[in-house]
């Protein structure tokens, strides 16, 4: 028999005010199965919850309904109660007469019979509630960081330095990412590898960090806590454990002309080459498309090369390997969009035309011209030089409507550096607006107008073209209303940041949302901004949006915490709010496998006790069901429920309205 | 049809959007026909086309299905199997001879709850002049002693 407890809370006044308690006190005492209903001011303050934990256990109740606020606000908070009344605290529902009835409405009697039929219709739920238990789901306590640039770098130090393990996986062939293509970064000028080749370091060194290069992540399967994830070690054809890194190969590669992607192509490479000098690991990869023995089944060199035996294998293969996780955080970066689709500005077309990443390897000591800026056509030191900012972003023609964020920060820096390089430079900016929000940004912006001696001049360029060997640049300065025609030596574009190629192909793999660019989502941009809506994963850098290295650092320390966070637990524990699904009745169909949007349900075989096999099922992994119950209305034979929201209780729910 | 006429109107919403939403506007303090009753639910993939008959059965005048805007569904697509049932269930509405404006379906987030009160305002408004929903009340007998609900 249901002894229920209904507890009417006045809210101060901002239920009591509209609501009759005493009416609805007194009405719903009358209602069938309940044993108890009372009033209070404030039922969550402390004597308030005191009065309902005594009533439970004086009546020995077996369901209570709270009717004041949204179950929102203060559900947990009576389930708490409930519990230390010994009661359990599933066996609880709130029946929201403030935001739902008191609140929006002002007629007395009105708001008085809704609140009645609200509360009634719970108390016909609650009856039917079920005792639940917290799901506990146990934990792997090693984490993997996909993506190794400085958002990864981070978070898999700090991880690490918290006392757990982290595979650290990255598809080129060192760690680094775009940060050690950087010559300077702003706004402090301090040189980008020598701050961050030492984290490298630190993480191939790390105890607790196990760093896969040149590897890629080929599936992810499992839930928070318990993935399992399976990682592609592409063939490096060089034994990562034998090579030293002394680099002779390299030196004696006959193959020396391909254009060097770290370089952005300023610079050449052997087909056996590390990206760059200071890569980590400093083992080489043998380019299987470019290398003379895979092409023609002659060379051999750096293996003849090669003091130490067996170390360059021409037969390696692509191996896999499957790791059990607990938690992901992915840091996959980013890339420049491809500027062809401006064709009017000619890059391409026009050597001298370069993106602002070309410039970074162009003004960096250990650059294809070793930190003297020089024009890519002849090697002259250019007199003047055009930045173009927003080259691609904030252009909805072009596909890119957002703000890359970093651009107005780094033209700056640019023309500063090109500044410092060579004083009688001369450098224009063209740009659109100056956003430069950020600690010291906006000092450095005004640095390099009022110290360095940029020119800036708002507006947008609608061509370039070559005359007499200088690049014409013709835009309009929109501040004096007049067209501009500016004689360049080189041009310089602020080129729109994108995510990936394959970022929306590694989101599926993974399983998390993506934007209509393909940058990832977070479960909410301002309150869970590290989160994904897949619990378990997390994001670092500019895989969600256009970063810069400080707010990459620390969205990686924030996602680092997230998983210390639920490393720091022996089980998980979860709302019990899951299906399942009645063995009995499944027709297996499996209609209920294609409507899970989490691919919690599996096939399971019932067998006889000889294990023959009776008849398969579908079955609920209740680590992976987060409890929508889309599949419990898919069901044809009605054999789901959803704990929590049960066919029963929702039938009750709407029979007593 | 009498002039006091007063609709009921049931309506199944998902816990993530519509009722966060008509939480907002409860805490916007915005008012609204006092004739919905909210039945709170995880997600809109939870509701069967089931309730909705049963809630008509029960008396409501019209029912209200609403939940997440298509692409921000808590559980990824819930939302979308909710609308593909809806595309089906028409057809099932049109058999039994439910008239389809009986039936309202919304998208409303936990941000909009200024739409949640427009809404319904709108909804009882319209109910109101279609009248009180009775072909299923005289039917409720018949239908009772058969259901095992």
């Amino acid at each position: 028999m249901a002894k229920i407890g209904v507890f009417v809370c006045h809210c101060g006044e901002n239920i009591a005010s509209v609501v009759d308690t005493e009416r609805l006190v007194k009405e719903i005492s009358e209602h069938p199965g309940v044993a108890v209903a009372t009033e209070y001011k404030y039922f969550c303050s402390d004597p308030g919850q005191e009065t309902v934990k005594r009533a439970i256990r004086e009546n020995n109740l077996t369901g209570v309904v709270v009717s004041a606020c949204s179950p929102r606000m203060h559900e947990t908070t009576f389930r708490k109660a409930c519990a230390e009344a010994g009661l359990n605290p599933y066996m609880l529902e709130m029946a929201n007469i403030r935001e739902h009835c008191s609140w929006v409405h002002s007629d007395k009697e009105e708001a008085t019979d809704k609140a009645i039929e609200i509360t009634r219709s719970l108390v016909e739920k609650v009856k039917r509630n079920n005792n639940l238990k917290p799901i506990e789901v146990p934990i792997t306590r090693r984490a993997m960081v996909i993506g190794g640039g400085i958002a990864g770098i981070q978070a898999a130090l700090d991880i690490a330095g918290a006392g757990r393990e982290v595979v650290l996986v990255e598809r080129e062939p060192s760690i680094g990412g775009h940060m050690s293509q950087l010559s300077e970064t702003f706004p402090t000028l301090d040189c980008s590898q020598c701050i961050l080749t030492p984290r490298m370091v630190e993480a191939i060194q790390h105890p607790n960090i196990r760093v896969m290069t040149y590897s890629e992540v080929e599936s992810v399967d499992g839930y928070i806590g318990n993935f399992k994830v399976k990682v592609r070690k592409k063939a490096r054809y060089v034994d990562m454990d034998k090579c030293t890194g002394c680099g002779d190969c390299i030196q004696k590669c006959p193959v020396k002309k391909i254009p060097s992607e770290f370089e952005c192509g300023l610079g050449k490479r052997t087909a056996i080459y590390t990206p760059f000098a200071q890569a980590v690991p400093n083992v080489p990869v043998i380019d299987k498309d470019r290398c003379t023995y895979f092409k023609n089944g002659r060379c051999k060199i750096c293996e003849k090369t090669c003091q130490i035996e067996n170390c360059i294998d021409f037969e390696m293969q692509d191996t896999f390997e499957e790791i059990e996780i607990g938690a992901i955080v992915v840091a996959t970066g980013f890339q420049i969009q491809d500027t062809s689709i401006y064709g009017e500005y000619g890059l391409g077309k026009y050597k001298d035309v370069i993106t602002g990443l070309s410039f970074e390897r162009l003004a960096s000591a250990s650059g294809p011209t070793g930190g003297v800026i020089r024009r890519p056509s002849d090697g002259e030191i250019p007199d003047t030089i055009v930045f173009i900012q927003c080259a691609g972003s904030r252009d909805p023609s072009k596909g890119v409507k957002y703000c890359s964020k970093i651009c107005c920060m780094y033209t700056a820096k640019h023309a500063m550096l090109y500044a410092h390089k060579n004083h009688d430079g001369n450098s224009q900016i063209f740009y659109m607006d100056i956003r430069a929000a950020g600690k010291g940004y906006d000092e450095f912006t005004r640095r390099a107008i009022e110290e360095d001696g940029a020119e800036y001049l708002r507006g947008r360029v609608s061509k370039i073209y070559e005359e007499n060997g200088k690049l014409m640049v013709r835009g309009v300065d929109s501040l004096l209303g007049k067209p501009v025609e500016v004689a360049a030596d080189m041009v310089v574009l602020a080129t729109a940041i994108v995510p990936q190629p394959d970022a929306k192909e590694t989101a599926k793999k993974i399983g998390i949302g993506y934007d209509e660019y393909g940058f990832y989502n977070e479960a909410h941009l301002k309150l869970r901004p590290v989160e994904t809506a897949t619990a378990g994963i997390y994001l670092a850098g500019a895989c969600q949006s256009p970063k810069d290295i400080p707010d990459s650092v620390a969205q990686a320390s924030a996602a680092a915490a997230k998983v210390i966070g639920l490393f720091s637990r022996e089980l998980l524990e979860r709302e019990p709010v899951v299906a399942s699904i009645s063995d009995a009745t499944c027709a297996g169909c499996f209609g209920c496998q294609m409507a899970c949007p989490y691919n919690a349900i599996d096939v399971r075989d019932i067998n006889d006790r000889n294990g023959n096999l009776i008849k398969q099922v579908a079955d609920v992994n209740p680590g992976l069901c987060q409890g929508c119950g889309t599949c419990v209305t898919f069901c044809r034979s009605n054999s789901i429920d959803l704990a929590g929201f049960t066919e029963k209780q929702i039938f009750a729910e709407v029979m007593a309205l | 049809m009498s002039e006091s006429f007063e609709p009921k109107i049931v309506a199944f919403v998902c816990t993530y959007c519509t009722y966060a939403g008509a939480d907002l506007a409860g805490t916007s303090r915005l008012k609204y026909a006092p004739n919905v009753r909210i039945v709170r639910l995880p997600c809109t993939g939870r509701i069967s086309p089931m309730f909705i008959l049963k809630a008509l059965q029960k008396g409501a005048d019209s029912v209200l299905v609403s939940g997440c805007h298509p692409g921000d569904c808590h559980f990824a697509a819930g939302n979308y199997h909710a609308r593909r049932r809806w595309t089906v269930f028409r057809a099932l509405l049109a058999f039994t001879g439910i008239p389809e404006e009986r039936i309202h379906f919304s998208w409303v987030s936990a941000a909009e709850g200024a739409k949640f009160a427009d809404l319904i305002n709108d909804i009882t408004e319209k109910t109101r002049k279609i009248g009180p929903f009775t072909q299923y009340q005289e039917l409720q007998k018949v239908i009772e002693t058969q259901s095992s609900y």
